[in-house]
């Protein structure tokens, strides 16, 4: 185990970061944007649309998600064109964003049911209709508290992106690859790529905490 | 545990702890054609200590069709499994098997997790630095695998913009971009991904050693071909901690007395031989100076 194996393939583990750093930023994405609508349509009044997002969440998060990519990446191509043309980042990328939805999803649910029930009454009572209610009155208060179970959901994606590597897709799981082969050394780069997951996820969690403490309530 | 399992579970101990008992004393228990008598070896030998431990510790792929696949019945099925079960069977003991994958070979040897490692492990000077190789017991090439109605490729030349699928970190997949510099490279982290993207025309060749790709032509005859001639040697060797200079001797004589006595043969056509029809001589064992 030598330290040379990490320093001589610095080029190959930055160009691994960018990969992750690109499947997590629009992974995350993704998944705040459709985690949002299921989120919504779980409180709703509307049976259909209730029903749906519970599937939809249940069947998710219960898929393991190298299981979820490899459907996703190799099944639905069977369809034909144009599906069958996607790059496999645009596989990675949907896996993630599709599997971590499910799990924004139940966190912002937890934040709309801390918002007090009097807050969406108040907004009906004065003509608000039930998006509207949403998006301005509810979904603002429940975001703030669920700053934290967010940031947990940000970092497990950094981490989780390391699927992309099983499916083409050149992330820091990817290129380690390269490095273990290269050199023989497997322990050396595997530390190598804990190393370089460790330098986005710490910040993460850091811009999560300032995040926390700018939005807080003061009680 | 039902009781059912429990006395499934003794039934095993007890059978391992006899043939761990036979393989001390006489050789009446003896199995197999060639086996011959246990021969001793000196206090403090790699081969003693396996022997005073009862089983031999391989590390062998798993999803390796042909030469080390673990089949819905449990048990680990291939040429490599073979060659192991023969050493173990030299040795008088049984052999356990561990799943290696590439990225874990080297480590198993060297933490010891495994006495040996016969998991199409080609030799190469850069594993020689970290691990010692006896043989090779087996010769193999890279090749290409094409869809069966695919007529437009018909070797590495004709690969240029072509979509070539292989296993990242693999050493064939290094070798495609100087033998097909203008072929587009995807790489998965198994060869049964590969052949499903070939299947769905996302990929439009396989390439790897010749070995492995007729292990994936086994499984879909009607859906896959192997195409052109080989382009490189890829020597299989049985890998061990680095230094042990008597247990490679041992090692290297067990594959000369097993290719002399025809078990190697009746291995390999029993394994290999399912899927193809001209089956290669024994290579010859390569002593080298290991540095």
């Amino acid at each position: 185990m030598q330290l040379s194996t990490i320093t001589d393939n610095l080029d190959l583990y930055l160009e691994g970061f960018v990969g992750t750093l690109q499947l997590t930023a629009l992974g995350a994405l993704g998944s705040l944007v459709l985690g949002t609508v299921l989120a919504t349509m779980r409180v709703s009044p509307v049976p259909t649309l209730r029903a749906g997002a519970t599937v939809y969440v249940e069947t998710l998060r219960n898929c393991p998600l190298p299981v979820l990519a490899v459907l996703l990446a190799f099944g639905l191509p069977k369809l034909g064109e144009p599906i069958r043309s996607f790059s496999f980042f645009t596989w990675a990328v949907l896996a993630l964003a599709l599997y971590h939805a499910a799990f924004v999803c139940e966190a912002l649910r937890s934040g709309v049911n801390a918002v007090a029930p009097g807050q969406g009454e108040a907004a009906r009572s004065i003509g608000l209709t039930f998006p509207q209610t949403m998006t301005l009155v509810v979904l603002p208060q429940a975001f703030r508290t669920v700053v934290p179970p967010l940031g947990n959901i940000l970092i497990a994606l950094t981490k989780n992106s390391a699927v992309a590597a099983t499916i083409d897709v050149t992330d820091i799981t990817n290129q380690t690859e390269f490095v273990i082969n290269d050199t023989i050394d497997p322990l050396a780069a595997l530390a190598g790529a804990a190393f370089f997951y460790l330098l986005l996820t710490l910040p993460t969690g850091l811009l999560v905490g300032r995040l926390e403490r700018r939005t807080a309530f003061s009680r | 545990m039902t009781s059912r399992n429990l006395l499934r579970t003794a039934a095993g101990l007890a059978a391992v702890a006899l043939a761990a008992t036979a393989c001390g004393g006489s050789s009446a228990l003896d199995s197999g054609d060639g086996a011959s008598d246990k021969p001793s070896f000196a206090a403090g030998s790699t081969m003693a200590r396996i022997q005073q431990a009862g089983v031999l510790k391989v590390g062998t792929k798993f999803d390796q069709p042909l030469y080390g696949e673990k089949g819905l019945s449990g048990d680990v099925e291939g040429f490599d499994v073979e060659i192991a079960r023969l050493i173990a069977d030299e040795l008088g003991v049984k052999p356990t098997f561990t799943e290696a994958v590439s990225k874990n070979r080297e480590p198993f040897i060297q933490n010891g997790n495994v006495d040996i490692v016969a998991a199409t492990y080609t030799i190469n000077d850069k594993r020689k630095l970290v691990v010692d190789f006896a043989g090779p017991y087996y010769v193999t090439g890279q090749s290409l695998m094409v869809r069966k109605d695919d007529d437009t490729i018909k070797g590495k030349d004709d690969l240029a913009g072509k979509k070539v699928c292989s296993v990242e970190g693999s050493t064939p997949a290094e070798r495609i971009k100087t033998e097909a510099p203008k072929a587009v490279i995807t790489l998965f982290d198994t060869y049964g991904k590969c052949a499903t993207a070939m299947e769905n025309k996302q990929v439009d060749a396989v390439t790897t050693d010749e070995a492995i790709l007729l292990g994936l032509v086994s499984k879909k005859p009607d859906a896959f071909k192997v195409v052109g001639d080989t382009f490189s040697e890829e020597p299989y060797g049985i890998g061990l901690k680095k230094g042990d200079q008597a247990f490679r001797d041992f090692l290297n004589d067990t594959l000369e007395k097993i290719y002399e006595d025809g078990r190697w043969e009746k291995a390999l056509k029993a394994t290999v031989g399912k899927v193809q029809d001209d089956l290669p001589k024994p290579p010859a064992v390569d002593r080298y100076t290991a540095s």
